[in-house]
């Protein structure tokens, strides 16, 4: 009864966990691969995972799913609703740790550090690899708290000046920097949706992380704020490592080196990201770029 | 028949109506093909006839016992013989009373003149008559506004409307009821506190430093002059509050970021609940706890470390009270910290903060507002306590910032003004309506000030 009731609260805002309520939801008619067609696997990995299997509760979300991200690389993970993109990506700084009934099996890699080591501090790990949210979610703070606020938690400036400079750094980069210099101790929350979104990213940057987890950053904002974000995840790849999770296949096309297609808690298919829009190779890839469903 | 009969008759009667205006209803709307021909729903011509039969009566009911005595007194004392007419107005109110006292069976007829007992059999007659008068007026009022109701359900009246202003009107009344009984207590306290502030200057009440309210009942009477400085009151009311948010506010507030943040949702399941018992527990049960318990206990911890402390110290009426108040705080915080979004959090937590660091500066910060409104609350919760400082307190208007001195507080003094025999146009009874004023201008500001800030905070993430 405790755990059906977790359940619930959990689907209503995880979606993957909702699915994994009712797996039949779905087109299952074309069979899953044996394995992840494509290349899941690369040379220099910066974070790799292997065989992982997700649970929330007695239901599975993610299915034995193996998947290379490389060094510098901005790798787009699609697929319809429900099908555990996200999940997989909470996994890669355990924000699912915040769930009571989420496990996790498998091995997560970050260059040689293994994330569920029950010794690796997860608030270190999470320094590392950042993460912005679907919903833009600045604190009700300034501006300038806002961006400090990763900094101060972490000691990263003795100074007020080195402070200073951190903000301003991390604003330039998100692109932010000449529209809120002015106004730097007003609340971050009475900005325009895309700049508040802009404002997490510069946030989540200026811990200088060296992964950067994005979980539909574009999906609450209109098409010009988009334009800037993905501009700004083209400039910000050549220093981070970028995963960003998609329901616009035009946008995994235009920002990503190499795209991931997962589908109902298992990863079908992954290439670079030119070959899976031109030349998908199982049919289920095919059918959801081309529209037939999700 | 008695009003409250009458009341009883008149809700069958409106249920009789109710019945017949919902067979008619059906009645005419059968030549039309059915109840979908009519405007509205038969339920609401049914309503609208009951409300004829019912409104009318209530509202004669209502006007004839407003005049009613006044018009039999009226018409009694014309009639009186001249031989007893009262000369002046306290003659009247007794020879009236007498008359009254006779008619009621009270006195007996024997003891008094005889145009007296004649007088009273006349009132009784009267009062017979009346009642029946009524009682006609009534139960025909009643019947026709029925009949005026059921004559009127036909197939374009649009009874949903009707109902629905009926219904609207009723519920303005019913909020009118509760605006207007605050006026009502706040106009008699404010005139009492005139009557008082014309025996006392408010300067010396605002602002004196002696509080001894005996005043001398006779010429001759000794020593007791009275003094009206209300100072050693609002001082001993402001240090027990103080005490008692001392207590409140960290408690209630780590208990409800433990219930919020840390607390399984087990713990949380039973604990929540046991936390609002504590709010249930009657005051007059913490003050003797307060006056039984903790103050000898706090004398004897003083004692033993060379302190002078009274047996009924403000410390201890202040710890019982901000016992008591710990709900207030601990359930208004949990509710603000648990409406704080989850994004807030995940947002911190992404940021590698822990999770206290991310009570600390997200959630806290983006709850304080609330918090704050609850600890107003609280304040003035804490301000307008009674029973506690009453059996724990003491009486003794010490002007003192001494947690172990016997203070006394405002609502004390005004339980102490009014208890027992007292004339209630002397300085001394109208000194607790002065206070009561003052009591009410400054919870109420509170108020107001915990409402601002809790609607304030609302406006943030909506």
């Amino acid at each position: 009864m405790e755990t059906a009731q977790n359940l619930t609260d959990t689907a209503r805002t995880i979606p993957a966990a909702r699915m994994a309520q009712e797996p039949e939801a779905m087109n299952q008619k074309i069979p899953y691969p044996e394995q992840t067609i494509g290349k899941p696997l690369c040379d220099d990995p910066k974070m790799s995972m292997r065989n992982v299997n997700v649970f929330y509760g007695d239901s599975q979300a993610i299915y034995d799913v193996s998947l290379d991200i490389g060094k510098n690389q901005v790798i787009a993970l699609i697929g319809p609703s429900g099908c555990g993109k996200s999940t997989f990506l909470r996994c890669m700084n355990r924000m699912n740790d915040t769930i009571d009934i989420c496990k996790v099996k498998g091995s997560f890699m970050l260059e040689q550090d293994n994330i569920y080591d029950p010794k690796l501090d997860v608030v270190e790990l999470r320094a590392r690899v950042g993460m912005v949210f679907q919903k833009p979610n600045p604190f009700p703070k300034s501006i300038y708290e806002n961006v400090a606020y990763g900094p101060r938690l972490h000691g990263l400036a003795n100074k007020k000046f080195e402070l200073d400079e951190i903000v301003e750094n991390s604003l330039r980069k998100a692109g932010l920097w000449d529209e809120v210099k002015d106004r730097l101790d007003q609340p971050g929350t009475g900005l325009s949706g895309g700049q508040q979104q802009r404002l997490c990213i510069a946030r989540s940057i200026a811990v200088s992380p060296e992964v950067v987890l994005m979980d539909e950053p574009c999906s609450a904002l209109d098409p010009i704020a988009t334009a800037k974000i993905e501009e700004l995840i083209d400039e910000l790849s050549s220093q981070y490592t970028i995963a960003i999770v998609t329901h616009s296949m035009q946008q995994a096309a235009r920002v990503s080196h190499r795209t991931a297609y997962f589908h109902l808690g298992r990863l079908i298919e992954v290439n670079d990201t030119n070959t899976v829009f031109t030349a998908p190779e199982h049919a289920l890839t095919e059918a959801y770029i081309t529209g037939r469903f999700g | 028949m008695q009003a409250g009969n009458l009341v009883l008759l008149l809700i069958a009667l409106g249920a009789v109506f109710y019945f017949f205006g919902w067979r008619r209803s059906y009645a005419v709307s059968a030549p039309l093909g059915g109840v979908r021909h009519l405007h509205s729903l038969p339920g609401y011509y049914a309503s609208l006839a009951a409300v004829w039969c019912v409104l009318p009566a209530l509202a004669l009911l209502a006007f004839w016992l407003m005049i009613d005595d006044a018009v039999i007194r009226t018409n009694l004392m014309a009639s009186l013989p001249s031989s007893i007419q009262p000369q002046s107005q306290v003659d009247h109110e007794l020879l009236l009373n007498q008359i009254r006292n006779v008619a009621g069976g009270a006195l007996n007829p024997a003891f008094v003149p005889a145009e007296v007992a004649a007088a009273a059999e006349q009132l009784n007659a009267m009062q017979a008559k009346n009642q029946l008068m009524l009682n006609i007026a009534f139960i025909s009022i009643a019947v026709l506004g029925g009949v005026w109701g059921w004559s009127r359900v036909q197939p374009r009246l649009r009874a949903r409307q009707q109902v629905e202003s009926v219904m609207k009107w009723l519920l303005m009344a019913s909020a009118m009821v509760a605006i207007l009984t605050t006026l009502g207590i706040v106009l008699s306290v404010l005139f009492e506190s005139i009557r008082f502030f014309q025996k006392v200057s408010p300067v010396e009440f605002l602002f004196g430093l002696q509080w001894s309210p005996q005043i001398a009942l006779r010429p001759d009477q000794v020593g007791a002059t009275g003094a009206f400085g209300a100072v050693p009151l609002f001082a001993g009311t402001l240090l027990i509050s103080f005490i008692a948010m001392c207590v409140a506010v960290p408690v209630g507030l780590m208990s409800a970021i433990y219930l919020a943040e840390y607390a399984h949702k087990n713990v949380r399941a039973w604990a929540k609940p046991i936390l609002e018992i504590l709010a249930g527990v009657p005051t007059v049960v913490y003050g003797f706890f307060a006056a039984l318990t903790v103050a000898p206990a706090i004398r004897g911890l003083g004692e033993s470390m060379g302190l002078t402390v009274a047996s009924e110290s403000a410390l201890a009426a202040g710890l019982v009270m901000g016992i008591m108040i710990i709900p207030f705080i601990s359930s208004l915080a949990d509710d603000v910290i648990t409406a704080v979004p989850r994004a807030m959090r995940d947002g911190s937590l992404a940021l590698g903060a822990t999770q206290s660091e991310t009570i600390k500066r997200v959630v806290i910060p983006a709850a304080l507002p609330g918090i704050m409104g609850g600890i107003l609350l609280a304040v003035s919760r804490a301000i307008g306590e009674t029973m506690i400082v009453v059996m724990a307190a003491g009486l003794a208007a010490n002007l003192t910032a001494n947690p172990l001195e016997a203070v006394t507080t405002i609502t004390v003094q005004i339980v102490t003004l009014l208890v027992g025999d007292q004339e209630f146009d002397s300085a001394k009874t109208l000194a607790a309506f002065a206070l009561g004023l003052m009591l009410f201008i400054v919870t109420l500001a509170l108020n107001v000030i915990a409402l601002k800030i809790v609607r304030k905070y609302r406006e943030q993430y909506e």
